[in-house]
């Protein structure tokens, strides 16, 4: 074909130069809100080349994603656009809508974060992946279906013949997101942009993704802009990186360099606050304050209210940074980065209370409980099934001791905690809480324990009941258990208050007004009150941003050894699980695969998934990156409906045999094993599994 | 509940940016104002005067006499009071019945669904005007009939918005959180999840009230309504509609407020609608995008 001939010319052309593929000169966004023009994006400068995955980081509001939709000419018409963003040569902005149309088609490719809702649900999936070549005259309709084929085993997709014709709801998570990768390299454009491609998938899935997306851009040669907010995704695929606060750049340079010696206080506060998965350190070190809402940005440079650096330097807070080189590759937005120290991040392990805790009487104990949900079917609602939602899982929670639940979305792990709680039924099993049997009590037996163990959920956002002021909120369950006067009125709730960090002069503020780390305390400080024994964390941290994820891990450590709480922590990240636990249980399908001490867990893990878990989460480390070994794992998780026969790990794992399809395993006995698994091959990982697992990984 | 208050303010300063509705809450304001101190301010509706019957509007009878020489404005003004003691009346029958069906049945769902949503469903069946008339014929002509005839007609509308909202509620964690705290299903319900469902309900109940000014009317103007000499809108458009030849203006300025009162209660709904519509898709910057879509 002929467009596909000058495509191949151009790549060529491409190639040997070392012309950045786009370009961008002081772009400033911004949006007219409340009748005043709000700046997203501040003037920011971006070149980016061939053949690199350039990573632009930041938390929520930072201006990230404006910033991609800008370089795109995808922004909303509300938006006010000046500053110059050349892509392959051709200016962006102020471009007409046929120019960018066909930009679009042939020169870039998109990757958002949700690919639940990136591609249309009612067209085949093979059609959409091609839709834009045939639309721009690249490619002929009746050739698509080939194509569609052809993209798709590029991507990894078993089977993709059959899959062409099928719709978006056949493909699972992670195969929907490799149809996107597909669709955005289809045109073999030179610049892929992706934000969040991986923020909601599963980490084994995130795995997959990421090498399949690698893998793509190695072949094409194109340039990848990859938005994120998670330090290891960088640490594992970033050449260079763009650090964004307040909708500026405030340091770019190589993955290495921005790891090691990070030359802005922004930066390196980041780093340091968030939990290596690699080193069970003792305690986060924060930024203190909440990251700028672009309507009210502050004087000079942005960061300077939570730098310790520029702390009661005039200059910081009166003259805005400009990037300026730094080192060799390396630029800074700071007035003072020569007199940033190298730090080291802190390596003192957390005193793991574990031997003095042996001899206590746990607080909570779980026993092979299940919850199973019937699938109904017909117009009679007959069950026809049963969703295993938790099959057995056997845990016990000691004061004082935090003991965390992880596993992929869908394995049950909020089922489990819901249970728990009472506010599911359980199937079959025990729950004795302080050795009390709280399984089907009714609403009121329930209440007088429900005082003792007290729930904290995932989204601060969800979670406050809106039309009650922040006080009441607090208030809210003294009050149902008529203790309010007692517990001491108001003066308990400004205690609480400055508990957890919040001043006692918002307590007449709405949820609306507070935000989302404000809420989250709002959310544990209200589950205090009562002053339970058990506090039951639902990814508690997930919802928020990483400087202020640090500032809640703390907050909870702190209130556990104040109050000597037990903890239920439930997540699936494996850094702030290693940070936080004292014991760790690993749940797959609604069943437990391993437990054991939090160490053990991460240093000694005999399960294989346990291992593929540890294996597939990033490490915010560049240097570790080719050392590692890595399993990854094949396929997704099953569906609990009708969940594999045997081990129901046996699809993915790389060390099933017959007996793993047949029977299900019992508790692993060999005492050379220093946790607790469910599996007929537990033991350590062997070297040669890893490239025996990565075999296998080809072969689909 | 300040909370409510000040979105309730929020809500109206928003609203009131549309020209349409600003008419609607003057006209019905003023409306309303003339209704209540109707007495104070001198509306004579009953004092007949036979010579002065089927005159038309001037200084003295703005618009005009009736048949038995009563003055036409101050019916009016006497008639909106049937209208509006009516129509919130039966609102409030609808809205206290249907409300709490629609709470139950979302909240504990299963059987206590099934059974309360088939009784809804029945109410539904009923064709409000005759199921008015069954009524008048039990009860008697009067206010009350109509009032009750068009409350309980009401009530599925009611029961079933709430019951959405209560559905849609039901599973956010601040619900759960209460159960979780062990506060009681009726403390979920009405202390929870009640108070975060206003605004559609609100929206029903200017609907509703429009719709039950209409039934009235109608009740009336077949004869069916409040018993003369109490005037009423529908009552007047009936007797006026025998003089039509030689005094138009007796059908036709009471059926002209008629409308407007219609269609005011009709602006301010539909305005309410759009607005609480656009805020729950677009979050906190609808107000932004409502004004620009202008």
């Amino acid at each position: 074909m002929n467009s596909t001939g000058t495509n191949a010319l151009r790549h060529a052309v491409k190639k040997s130069n070392t012309d950045a593929v786009l370009s961008v000169r002081d772009l400033t966004v911004s949006f007219l809100t409340n009748g005043k023009q709000v700046p997203v994006v501040r003037g920011i400068d971006l070149d980016v080349f061939a053949n690199e995955v350039h990573c632009i980081v930041g938390e929520s509001g930072s201006g990230k994603s404006v910033t991609s939709l800008a370089v795109t000419g995808l922004l909303p018409v509300t938006a006010t656009v000046s500053g110059s963003v050349r892509l392959d040569g051709v200016e962006v902005i102020g471009a007409d809508e046929e120019v960018l149309r066909n930009m679009r088609g042939q020169d870039v490719g998109f990757i958002f974060q949700d690919p639940a809702t990136t591609l249309n649900p009612v067209m085949r999936v093979g059609r959409q992946i091609t839709e834009g070549q045939v639309v721009h005259g690249q490619l002929k309709a009746s050739a698509a279906s080939d194509r569609a084929a052809e993209l798709m085993a590029e991507v990894d997709i078993a089977d993709p013949k059959g899959r062409v014709t099928q719709y978006p709801h056949q493909f699972s998570g992670g195969m929907r997101q490799r149809a996107v990768i597909a669709m955005a390299m289809s045109g073999r454009p030179n610049l892929i942009v992706a934000d969040e491609p991986t923020t909601a998938l599963d980490v084994t899935v995130q795995a997959q993704v990421l090498s399949v997306l690698l893998q793509r851009q190695k072949a094409l040669g194109s340039a990848i802009i990859l938005i994120t907010h998670d330090l290891g995704v960088v640490a594992e695929v970033a050449d260079r990186v763009s650090v964004m606060y307040g909708g500026s750049i405030v340091e770019t340079g190589t993955v290495q360099d921005i790891f090691d010696r990070p030359c802005h206080p922004y930066t390196a506060a980041l780093l340091r606050s968030v939990p290596r998965i690699d080193a069970g350190d003792d305690r986060l070190k924060t930024i203190p304050g909440q990251p700028p809402t672009p309507a009210e940005l502050p004087s000079g440079c942005v960061f300077h209210p939570r730098c310790a650096l520029g702390a009661g330097k005039t200059r910081c807070q009166t003259e805005r940074p400009q990037l300026r080189a730094f080192a060799s590759g390396q630029m800074t937005a700071c007035h003072f980065a020569e007199e940033m120290k190298p730090d080291r991040p802190s390596t003192t392990a957390r005193a793991i209370a574990q031997a003095e805790r042996a001899e206590v009487k746990p607080l909570l104990e779980v026993d092979n409980i299940k919850v199973h949900f019937p699938v109904k079917k017909g117009i009679l609602r007959r069950t026809v099934g049963w969703v295993r939602a938790v099959d057995g899982v056997r845990l016990s929670v000691r004061p004082g001791e935090t003991v965390s639940l992880v596993g992929e979305s869908g394995c049950g792990k909020t089922t489990f905690a819901r249970a728990i709680m009472g506010l599911l039924d359980v199937n079959e099993g025990d729950v004795r809480f302080d050795g009390r049997s709280i399984v089907g009590l009714s609403r009121k037996a329930m209440r007088p324990v429900r005082r003792q163990m007290q729930y904290v959920f995932q989204d601060p956002y969800s979670s406050l009941n809106p039309v009650l002021s922040a006080a009441d909120i607090v208030a809210e369950p003294m009050r149902l258990h008529g203790l309010f006067e007692e517990m001491g009125s108001d003066k308990r709730i400004a205690e609480l208050f400055e508990m957890v960090g919040l001043s006692p002069s918002m307590m007449g503020k709405y949820p609306s007004e507070f935000s989302g780390g404000q809420k989250q305390r709002l959310g544990i400080a209200r589950t205090l009150g009562l002053k339970p024994k058990l506090l039951i964390l639902d990814e508690p941290v997930a919802a928020l941003d990483v400087s202020i994820q640090a500032q809640i891990l703390n907050l909870l450590q702190d209130l556990q050894r104040e109050l000597d709480l037990g903890f239920l922590f439930i997540s699936h990240n494996l850094s702030v699980v290693r940070h936080i636990s004292d014991r760790v249980a690993v749940m797959y399908l609604g069943k437990m695969v391993e437990e054991g001490a939090c160490n053990e867990i991460y240093e000694n893990a005999a399960h294989p998934y346990t291992l593929s878990l540890l294996s597939a989460a990033p490490i915010s480390n560049p240097g570790m990156r080719n050392q590692r070994a890595r399993i990854i794992l094949r396929g997704d998780i099953p569906n609990p409906a009708s969940p594999p026969s045997g081990c129901r790990f046996h699809p993915r794992c790389f060390r099933a045999t017959d007996i793993c399809r047949s029977q299900v395993p019992e508790l692993a006995t060999q005492s050379s094993l220093k946790t607790t698994s469910i599996c007929h091959h537990a033991g350590p990982l062997d070297p040669k599994e890893i490239a025996l697992a990565s075999q296998a990984e080809g072969g689909i | 509940m300040r909370k409510s208050f000040q979105s309730a303010a929020k809500t109206i300063r928003n609203l009131m940016s549309r020209k349409g509705v600003v008419f609607s809450v003057i006209f019905l304001g003023a409306l309303s104002f003339l209704a209540i101190f109707a007495d104070i301010l001198g509306f004579d509706y009953l004092t007949q005067n036979l010579i002065e019957s089927l005159q038309p509007p001037s200084a003295e009878y703005w618009f005009g006499t009736d048949e038995l020489g009563r003055d036409i404005l101050s019916r009016v003004v006497y008639g909106t009071r049937t209208s509006l003691v009516t129509s919130a009346g039966a609102v409030t029958i609808a809205a206290v019945l249907g409300v709490p069906i629609g709470l139950v049945a979302g909240f504990f769902g299963g059987w206590r669904d099934a059974v309360l949503m088939r009784v809804v469903d029945v109410m539904l069946a009923l064709p409000a005007i005759l199921f008015a008339m069954a009524l008048i014929a039990i009860l008697g002509k009067g206010q009350m009939a109509a009032m009750i005839a068009v409350g309980i007609t009401g009530i599925p509308s009611f029961a079933r918005i709430t019951r959405a909202q209560v559905l849609s509620l039901r599973n956010r964690d601040f619900v759960t959180a209460v159960e979780a705290f062990g506060g009681s299903a009726t403390y979920s319900m009405f202390r929870t999840i009640l108070p975060n469902s206003w605004s559609p309900i609100v929206v029903q109940a200017i609907v509703l009230a429009s719709v039950a000014i209409l039934l009235e009317a109608a009740l009336s103007f077949l004869g069916m309504g409040v018993a003369p000499p109490t005037p009423s809108w529908g009552e007047m458009l009936r007797t006026g509609k025998s003089y039509l030849y030689e005094a138009p203006y007796y059908a036709v300025l009471p059926g002209i407020i008629l409308t407007l009162t219609i269609l005011s209660f009709d602006t301010i709904g539909r305005a309410m609608t759009d607005f609480l519509e656009g805020r729950h898709e677009l979050g906190d910057h609808s107000s932004v995008d409502a004004e620009s879509e202008k």
